[in-house]
């Protein structure tokens, strides 16, 4: 973890529906750190994550004030290119969803987007994407058998790949293993670990516990409301808030 | 005050009357289909398939009824699938409901119950004479488009709403564009079902009489161009059996036109059982 | 960059232009056929031409009121044959059949949509129609011939719709008058079908529609002459079919009549479409 700041969001306000979803959010994102946001359902820790590249602008009715800065230049400024914008800060949703292709193809998908053609390029692209998301190993002998039959968590690991393969600078991934089987959890955590080294990684963690064992950095959210940002190690031992030690411990949501 | 039935007889009459109107009409439609063919099926022969009509249509085959049909039915898919399926995107991608999606909503449940001799008129005054395409296979195949456009408007949409909206959360989540969205991603996925309207169009096209007698003519020459008139298969058919031209005739290009609408029922089918057994 | 949000733009507003097309030929289709059948109405008078008796084109008399009567006489005959039918299919596809018969049903009524109208008017003029002229009298060309084909015509309309709309109901509907102790034939006459009425009604209207419009069908059954028809077994001819005899030789005056004659069809069918959707929305 370096100290300089990757994403700086600045008196950051979501409404949707006129309904106040986030309120007054300051919060810094460094580089290659691993940051988990938590905090219990309804928090506005997923709507977070989706204003980060923008994927807020495809549900209707959301209205946003502030600023979000990505290496000091506000994303949300209208000159924007979305597409640019989401290749360089990409997602991995909660529900595994390969596109119904095969599994070179699904890794490929972005890459040919953006334009690129050459078949050398895109293998090993694919290989590449693959082995940082700890799936090469399983799926090389079968690349073109369709995605559709993997197992849930091979799925949700394809979707890292096909995300690893835009190169991105920022990985968001919204409560990545929350339907998967602990093993599959576990290779997922494993494989953050090592990327962190190259990208800067922002985690909606599905449990406190996950939060507490991949994090970096953790922020807690309450109702639209960052209560408390610090060190994990610090925010799990001593945390400042009443809220947040109740919430760790369980006392509610 | 009437007399009180046991429930448990009504029930069992309501059973019986059910079960014999749901035979009644597989009845039917076996009386009809095994009439046709048994009565066709023994003059249809190699040269009936390949020979041009001579004598009006007494003797000689049907080759040129086939090409007209193929014809007309081809240039009602071309112009057809483009509008349909680009209707169906535009109500399901590119705008929310309102009062524009109602109209062209209204417009296309409208056309799907216009008679085809109104399809007709309109064709014969439009086609034929306003735009001076004359009786022609342009004219009948556009007739046509305008009448299956509904068919394929609808089975597209729901091809296309049956498609994981997930599907286009990730699309645009890599950096996709709405077009690259749809080119690489709904449209494949909404393929099959967009092909079942497309058959049931051509299934449409091939049946249709009415509406081609008075756009395409009913001309028995090999058609040669767009402009040449053209007789379909249904035409040639209805010809023959309503001036007595010929009995055999008749009955062989009436169980022609029903194995072709066999072939074309069960492609369909095929491809919707696909579509179901995908989204197991 | 500019350039690639131009690039989104032009599918957009070329997506807008072609959804309109359905709007487009729905309007020209009424413009060309009003245009070309109310200069006609106008000359002969609104209520001549609905009311007139007579239907001469060479003497000049332009009254299509037999043919209103022998559109409703055959459609009203289709309505009392087909529907108690296809609803008892809809419920037996819905309620009774076993999944591997309704496998089989549900095709076999597509099947009996997609056959060619000029086919059932062939088999009526083969088949039905010496049955009746043999047992019941008269030329065998009717209202009831014409009734019976339309009957099975409409079948799959009818049919699909309602069935449709009852397997659209709450399974909690059925559990709930189950479990008040109701049979199967009281569950479905007192709770399902009531719940289901305004798609089945729907159904019914569409229904009628498709007979209203039906050409070439009754063309072979129904013997055309024009004139009141005094029971079932005498022949009529329809507002359709009217268009359908005519059309190859008619010119001037007559040609407009027939367009007139579509007029007519088009606004009972655009009443008929109405009321079937304001019913189907309706819930």
């Amino acid at each position: 973890m370096s100290e300089q700041t990757k994403i700086s969001i600045r008196d950051f306000n979501f409404f949707y529906a006129k309904k106040e979803v986030i309120r007054a959010l300051n919060l810094d994102v460094r580089e290659n750190e691993i940051l988990s946001v938590f905090g219990p359902a309804n928090s506005g820790t997923t709507t977070l994550l989706r204003a980060l590249n923008r994927m807020t602008d495809l549900t209707p009715g959301v209205y946003m004030e502030g600023e979000i800065l990505l290496d000091g230049k506000n994303i949300r400024s209208p000159d924007i290119n979305i597409s640019e914008l989401r290749r360089k800060v990409s997602m991995v949703f909660e529900v595994p969803t390969p596109l119904p292709m095969s599994i070179f193809d699904n890794v490929a998908y972005g890459p040919r987007l953006s334009g690129v053609k050459n078949r050398v390029l895109l293998e090993h692209t694919v290989e590449e994407s693959l082995q940082m998301a700890v799936l090469w190993d399983e799926v090389k002998d079968r690349l073109h058998n369709s995605a559709m039959r993997l197992s849930g968590g091979q799925q949700q690991r394809l979707c890292l790949a096909r995300i690893l393969a835009l190169h991105p600078e920022v990985i968001l991934l919204d409560r990545p293993c929350s339907g998967l089987d602990p093993v599959s959890t576990s290779k997922i955590e494993e494989s953050l670990r090592h990327l962190k080294e190259k990208f800067t990684i922002v985690i909606v963690p599905h449990n406190v516990q996950q939060a507490g064992r991949v994090s970096d950095r953790a922020a807690f959210l309450l109702m639209g409301d960052l209560i408390e940002v610090g060190l994990t190690a610090e925010v799990f031992a001593n945390p400042k808030d009443k809220r947040t030690s109740d919430y760790i411990t369980g006392r509610f949501g | 005050m009437g007399i009180r039935v046991n429930p448990r007889t009504t029930q069992k009459i309501a059973k019986v009357v059910i079960w014999s109107a749901a035979i009644l009409v597989l009845l039917l439609l076996f009386t009809i289909i095994i009439y046709i063919l048994s009565k066709g099926i023994p003059h249809i022969t190699w040269q009936f398939l390949t020979e041009i009509p001579s004598d009006m249509g007494k003797s000689g085959g049907i080759l040129s009824a086939i090409v007209g049909t193929l014809a007309v039915t081809i240039v009602a898919i071309v112009v057809a699938t483009p509008l349909g399926v680009g209707t169906a995107f535009y109500l399901t991608e590119y705008t929310r409901e309102s009062g524009v999606t109602k109209i062209i909503r209204f417009s296309a449940e409208s056309l799907a119950g216009i008679p085809s001799i109104v399809y007709g008129l309109f064709g014969f005054i439009f086609f034929v004479t306003y735009l001076k395409l004359g009786w022609s296979i342009l004219s009948g195949g556009l007739t046509l488009a305008v009448m299956i456009l509904p068919t394929i408007i609808r089975t597209s949409e729901e091809a296309i709403r049956t498609v994981p909206p997930m599907y286009r959360e990730v699309s645009f989540s890599l950096g996709g564009t709405k077009w690259q969205t749809m080119t690489k991603v709904l449209i494949p996925s909404a393929l099959p079902g967009i092909a079942t309207g497309i058959i049931l169009g051509i299934g449409r096209c091939v049946a249709e009489t009415a509406a081609i007698i008075l756009t395409a003519g009913s001309a028995l020459q090999m058609p040669t161009s767009l402009f040449s008139p053209a007789r379909t298969l249904a035409v040639h058919f209805y010809i023959l059996a309503s001036e007595g031209i010929s009995l055999e005739n008749a009955y062989a290009t009436a169980a022609i036109l029903i194995i072709l609408i066999l072939l074309i029922n069960i492609g369909a089918n095929l491809l919707v059982n696909r579509v179901v057994a995908k989204r197991r | 960059m500019k350039m690639k949000n131009f690039g989104e733009r032009i599918p957009q507003s070329l997506f807008f232009i072609i959804a309109l097309s359905a709007l487009t030929v729905l309007a020209l289709i009424t413009v060309f056929i009003f245009i070309e059948g109310v200069p006609l109405i106008a000359k002969v008078g609104f209520f001549k031409f609905i009311f007139g008796m007579k239907w001469a084109p060479s003497q000049g008399f332009y009254g299509i009121f037999p043919m209103i009567v022998g559109t409703i006489s055959v459609t009203l005959g289709a309505i009392i044959l087909g529907v108690p039918v296809a609803l008892c299919c809809a419920i037996f596809l819905a309620e009774f059949a076993p999944r591997w018969l309704s496998d089989i049903v549900r095709p076999a009524i597509q099947l009996l949509a997609g056959i060619p109208s000029v086919v059932y008017g062939f088999w009526g003029l083969i088949f039905i129609v010496p049955l009746i002229r043999n047992y019941l009298g008269g030329p065998g060309l009717s209202i009831l011939a014409g009734s019976i084909i339309l009957a099975i015509m409409i079948l799959p309309t009818v049919i699909s719709i309602s069935e449709v709309s009852l397997l659209a109901l709450s399974p909690l509907l059925k559990e709930g008058a189950f479990a008040l102790g109701a049979t199967h034939w009281q569950t479905i006459r007192s709770v399902l079908v009531p719940a289901a009425k305004s798609g089945i009604l729907a159904s019914i209207i569409l229904g009628i529609g498709r007979a209203v419009g039906e050409t070439m069908a009754v063309i072979m059954v129904l013997g055309n002459a024009v004139a009141l028809p005094n029971s079932i077994l005498s022949p009529v001819r329809t507002l359709t079919t009217n268009i359908g005899i005519e059309m190859g030789y008619a010119s001037g005056d007559h040609q407009q009549a027939l367009f007139a004659t579509g007029i007519v069809l088009l606004v009972i069918i655009m009443i008929l479409n109405s009321l079937a959707q304001y019913s189907i929305r309706r819930k």
